[in-house]
């Protein structure tokens, strides 16, 4: 049944571009529009200090980053999970693992590192720095 | 490996009507998927840019820090050129899909102009970081945001230079078949640099001049 269907859908959109989607007019500046309002909004935030709190604006901003990410990836790029018989999106969800993999642990790892050689924490007394070195892991 | 399932396909499907199968008008090429797979494993080398300066760009070793180097207009500047050449070269895709030689041409050449005002923006940046004693040897994080929006630029560089390069290549030799297909390749690449340039003025530049 569901066979049936991808079958009607493969040959409505085949008729016209062989199953290959290289955009139109249309997408491109549905992309554009996109893009430049996702834009100016984080340099707006930033510039004009609009939220107080850094870490706040730091969590928005990063968000506005993801979802312009995906804009350009469907209307630049022509990601859709169906060209070159899916292996294009197979290896985007690969690289995507392997980077949040390597990125949350390496900032992970990093910040610990950081937080237990700080110059300040090994100072106070000889023996609260001894403690430090056992509590390394 | 489409073939494969397209054959599949067909045999299961023989009852039914054949002609919804039949797209041998447009083969499956294997660059496209190629190219792909070298801009996933180029994403790999800027992530780890991207790490690098994740972990070390607080790192400023007594030095200036990104709040007091980067100059936010002028990266608002540099990401609009980058925006606009991406639109542009979205034109010259669909005047070649429209087989307009002479429009194809402009828009590119409209691109490569948006891509150089990118590039001498930054060289004017990174020139006037350095005068002022910010190079990267400066300080960790100061190396890493070299490296990092240095691979970036370098890489707008060469996508210049291959533009060029296809410009000549289409003037002489017309939209032929081969010429569609390097034209759809910098166009994954051109489109590449700005999805990556989305993480560097975010990353970089915005979350550097936070508190």
């Amino acid at each position: 049944m569901s066979a049936h269907h991808e079958h009607d859908h493969g040959h409505g959109h085949g008729a016209h571009d062989g199953g290959h989607d290289h955009g139109s007019m249309k997408t491109y500046a549905i992309g554009f529009i996109l893009s430049v309002i996702l834009t100016a909004i984080p340099f707006w935030l930033v510039m004009g200090n609009v939220i107080k709190d850094s870490s706040t604006t730091a969590f928005v901003i990063l968000g506005f980053a993801a979802v312009q990410i995906v804009v350009h990836m469907v209307y630049f790029l022509h990601m859709n999970s169906r060209s070159e018989g899916g292996w294009t999106m197979l290896a985007l969800i690969f690289t995507i693992m392997l980077v949040a993999i390597v990125l949350i642990g390496s900032i992970w790892v990093m910040y610990h590192l950081d937080h237990n050689m700080m110059p300040g924490m090994a100072a106070p007394a000889p023996g609260s720095t001894v403690q430090q070195m056992h509590d390394m892991p | 490996m489409s073939d494969l399932v397209l054959d599949h396909a067909a045999h299961g499907a023989a009852k039914d009507d054949m002609k919804f199968y039949v797209r041998d008008h447009h083969p499956e090429n294997g660059t496209l998927l190629g190219f792909w797979l070298y801009l996933m494993s180029d994403c790999l080398i800027f992530a780890v840019l991207f790490i690098a300066y994740a972990v070390l760009g607080r790192h400023y070793a007594g030095g200036p820090s990104g709040a007091e180097l980067f100059d936010l207009p002028t990266v608002a500047l540099n990401t609009a050129f980058l925006l606009f050449s991406s639109i542009t070269y979205g034109f010259a895709m669909i005047a070649s899909q429209r087989k307009k030689l002479g429009t194809t041409l402009l828009w590119l050449g409209v691109t490569g102009l948006f891509g150089l005002a990118f590039l001498s923006l930054e060289l004017y940046e990174f020139a006037h970081l350095i005068h002022e004693g910010a190079g990267p040897a400066r300080s960790a994080f100061l190396t890493s945001f070299f490296a990092l929006v240095g691979t970036h630029g370098l890489h707008v560089t060469f996508g210049a230079i291959w533009l060029v390069t296809l410009m000549v290549q289409l003037n002489r030799h017309g939209l032929t078949e081969a010429n569609t297909r390097r034209l759809m390749c910098l166009s994954m690449f051109w489109h590449f640099l700005d999805v990556i340039w989305i993480g560097v003025f975010t990353f970089v530049y915005l979350m550097g001049v936070l508190p």
